[in-house]
């Protein structure tokens, strides 16, 4: 059973909360409180700060009274109303296209589709309507006030329609915003950020962390700034860029490749479009190699954008080609999730073939 | 037995219609209640005890047995199930696929002009009558100028109104400025109405450096913050669960405002209708839907689009009031939306109207509809039905409007017409720049790259770009 996890029973740490990564905050929060929460439970944080700070925010989407199939949204109903936080009729398509209204008068909608695997119907409203808002109307109009949430990537057990990674989809899609945090104290302040920030914002959470990942999460109202990639680990033989409940793996792979003498580099992305190229172009420029690696199948997946964009831009530092480790290019499949996912060992092999290239 | 039993149900009907019976009389019920025992249940001794019940008269029999009689006029016992209660019967019956007649079109005008007797109808003063035949006048004016235009190469492309004039005014002098409209793309009628000028939508068209919209979409794609009228989109009926959330939000303020927003026949067929008129309902938004069923989806009659009576009959599906009107009514139109606009405000809740019309032009200037249908039926409906006729009879039947008014009228709307296009062929486009703001709210790192990039290759080889454009 574990091995069909392929990952960690017993509760994660996240990926640089050791490693004394650099938390960015809008005050100072030495003496501040914080709390041992896990990832719904930060984000749960997350939309009770934006609704309180905000009195024309509104969260809503299949399930999301009674808290959620994932209790991402519990307790906000019965604080902020029915009103203000509400279920939706089942369709994807009218969550965000009533998103898109709401937004465009000027509110905040946090929406919630129930899994990414399910965001497809509302692919028109995103890409033709929530993206081109603001610029086919000369900025008469738009709809920055839309974030919408999904739960994405491997569970375990979720198979073809609880398990899709569908980033690359919507990073292709100019004028929207694709943010994915990687723990607690992450994905509170970049729901913040998103929420707040003034373009509609698509922002997937790794389910497997709804209640693996657990981490001492600020109580304060903090954001953190979307589109800075994050060195988490330093290291100087191999940058390894990722995102989401991926950096887990990889820093595993990154532990055990330093037991054999090889120093790696991990950035989290956070921020998928628009990425910071800057920060990934320093790192290779550094170490010269990089590695991508995400549980999206490997064609047309964001691995092969960071590649071709790192390599116009370090070919000549470059020592081995660009690695990518992901998804095999089936749909996601239930008993062989073991052989499909990503893993750290297959991580661990690229990070040494390219390493010894 | 079986023949017995066969005929038992005749005799029920018959003792229940002559003898008046019906709240004594007995049918089998087979729910399962706990009250019931076996022979009960069975068909034979219910029969046997509404025999004896009917000779003794006895309510108490109907007690003891808790059974119903069960007609389509009566309910007497019900069913509870998520949803509320509901009677059953069990007459297996089947609702219909249609109703043995179509639901009327609403009209207050004949097609001479004449207010039907005892018709219902807001009345319009001299001055919002007079107004309203000035805009569809100008409508018209514009619509074949702009035409004229595309077919000269001077601008790349348009659609024209013709034939639903009445629907474009009539609702939005319904209106208040304060409503939201989210139209489809056959309505800058609406944006007429509310002050838009024929320059602004001269600018639009040849996508100019006054474009609102900066110059990056196809012709007739207009939208105005100002007027509260939200920029078109080429994506059919994805308008309609966003004023669903317009609605909303309006209400939310308590504002005196719906939201109002439009989509022709073939739009209804997308899911974004369903979608729209659920969401409207369940969330109770003060939104008005009108839907113009001018007959054609470009090539597409209405008899490939749907099979249902139109669109009205939908409405009540999503527990939406509607309303069937002739489009070509001013009067009727101008009454139905702004009682549908009233309910909707006050009441807080969606109305769908459907407007009987006729798409007397192509789809647009990319389109020939000879291709697809009749000469004849377009001629017919032009100078026939001819909304603009129609609104016109009664209007200077009222000695509100001559001749002499109508000379001056066009000419004038030609006038500034051509002045208008004369003078947004002229100005440049907008700068360069603009091709790479608003994409988001502020210039991205990328785009910034790009525009750097771009700027250098174009003045290095401007012969490869077109004139007009300051970098």
């Amino acid at each position: 059973m574990a091995s069909l996890l392929g990952r960690f029973c017993r509760k994660l740490v996240v990926p640089g909360s050791a490693h004394g990564s650099r938390m960015v905050s809008t005050t100072s929060c030495d003496s501040e409180a914080v709390k041992s929460l896990n990832l719904y439970s930060a984000i749960n944080q997350a939309l009770h700060i934006a609704l309180e700070t905000d009195p024309r925010s509104y969260v809503f989407g299949e399930d999301v009274g009674f808290g959620g199939v994932f209790r991402c949204t519990t307790g906000l109903a019965e604080r902020f109303g029915k009103n203000r936080v509400f279920n939706t009729p089942l369709c994807e398509q009218g969550i965000v296209g009533f998103g898109i209204g709401l937004a465009a008068m000027g509110n905040r909608a946090v929406v919630e589709i129930q899994f990414a695997d399910y965001i497809y119907p509302a692919f028109d409203q995103i890409v033709n309507e929530a993206a081109k808002f603001r610029y086919r109307s000369g900025n008469q109009f738009n709809c920055g006030g839309l974030t919408i949430r999904a739960p994405y990537g491997a569970v375990g057990h979720g198979g073809h329609y609880h398990s899709q990674s569908p980033e690359a989809f919507f990073c292709h899609v100019p004028g929207i915003k694709v943010v994915i945090p990687r723990s607690p104290r992450e994905a509170k302040g970049l729901l913040l950020s998103s929420i707040r920030d003034p373009n509609p914002v698509v922002f997937f959470e790794p389910k497997w962390l709804y209640r693996q990942a657990v981490e001492e999460v600020p109580e304060h109202d903090y954001m953190i700034p979307l589109s800075q990639a994050e060195v988490i680990r330093e290291g100087s033989d191999i940058t390894l860029v990722g995102w989401g409940a991926q950096l887990t793996v990889m820093e595993q792979a990154c532990l055990d490749a330093e037991k054999e003498g090889i120093s790696c580099e991990l950035i989290d992305l956070k921020t998928l479009l628009p990425w910071d190229k800057e920060t990934v172009e320093a790192s290779v420029k550094k170490t010269g190699r990089l590695l991508i690696s995400h549980e999206a199948p490997i064609t047309g997946g964001f691995g092969a954008e960071i590649s071709a964009t790192i390599l116009e831009r370090c070919f000549l530092k470059l020592e081995a080609p660009v690695s990518r480790v992901c998804g095999l290019d089936t749909p996601f499949p239930l008993v062989f999730e073991p052989f499909y996912m990503p893993t750290k060992n297959k991580i661990l092999n690229a990070i040494k073939s390219t390493v010894n290239y | 037995m079986a023949i017995w039993f066969a005929r038992s149900r005749n005799i029920v009907s018959s003792l229940r219609h002559n003898l008046n019976l019906s709240g004594i009389l007995s049918k089998r019920d087979y729910s399962p209640r706990p009250a019931f025992t076996n022979s009960q249940l069975s068909s034979r001794s219910v029969f046997l005890d509404s025999i004896t019940s009917l000779r003794h008269e006895s309510t108490a029999v109907e007690k003891q047995h808790d059974l119903v009689q069960q007609s389509d006029e009566e309910d007497v016992q019900e069913l509870d199930f998520p949803g509320g209660k509901l009677g059953y019967t069990s007459e297996m019956k089947f609702i219909p696929e249609s109703s043995p007649k179509r639901v009327p079109c609403y009209r207050v005008l004949d097609e001479d002009g004449r207010i039907i007797s005892d018709s219902d109808f807001i009345p319009v003063s001299e001055q919002l009558a007079v107004r309203m035949y000035e805009q569809m006048a100008t409508l018209q004016v514009m619509d074949h100028i702009f035409y004229e235009a595309q077919r000269q190469g001077r601008i790349s492309f348009f659609i024209t109104t013709v034939g639903e004039e009445a629907v474009n005014i009539a609702s939005a002098a319904a209106l208040s400025p304060d409503d939201v409209v989210l139209p489809q793309y056959r309505e800058p009628g609406v944006l007429l109405w509310r002050g838009f000028t024929l320059q602004e939508f001269a600018n639009q068209c040849f996508g100019n450096k006054a474009d609102h919209g900066k110059g990056r979409q196809m012709p007739v794609h207009y939208g105005s913050n100002r007027y509260n009228y939200f920029t078109v989109s080429s994506p059919i009926a994805t308008q309609l669960p966003q004023a669903a959330g317009v609605g909303y939000s309006l209400k939310m303020e308590k504002k005196n405002a719906c939201a109002v927003t439009f989509i022709g026949d073939g739009g209804t067929s997308e899911g974004d209708f369903h979608a729209g008129l659920n969401f409207a309902a369940v969330m109770e938004a003060p939104v008005v839907f009108i839907c113009r069923n001018n007959g054609w989806a470009i090539s597409t009659h209405i008899s490939e689009q749907f099979r249902s009576d139109g669109i009205v009959v939908k409405g009540q599906a999503y527990g939406i009031r509607s309303i069937r009107v002739d489009g070509n009514d001013a009067l009727a139109v101008y009454s139905a939306v702004r009682s549908a606009r009233e309910m909707a405000v006050t009441e807080q809740r969606p109305v769908l109207i459907e407007a009987m019309t006729y798409r007397v032009g192509h789809h647009s200037t990319s389109d020939d509809s000879t291709k697809y249908r009749a000469a004849d039926e377009i001629q017919y409906w032009k100078m026939s039905r001819n909304p603009v006729n129609r609104f016109k009879k009664w209007v200077e039947d009222n000695g509100w409007w001559s001749e002499e008014d109508e000379s001056k009228l066009r000419s004038n709307a030609r006038k500034q017409l051509l002045q208008a296009i004369q003078a947004s062929e002229k100005w440049d486009k907008p700068p360069l720049t603009e091709l790479f703001s608003d994409v988001y709210d502020v210039k991205t790192k990328n785009l910034e790259e790009q525009e750097l990039g771009l700027r250098e290759l174009v003045e290095k080889q401007p012969q490869d770009y077109p004139p007009g454009f300051h970098i």
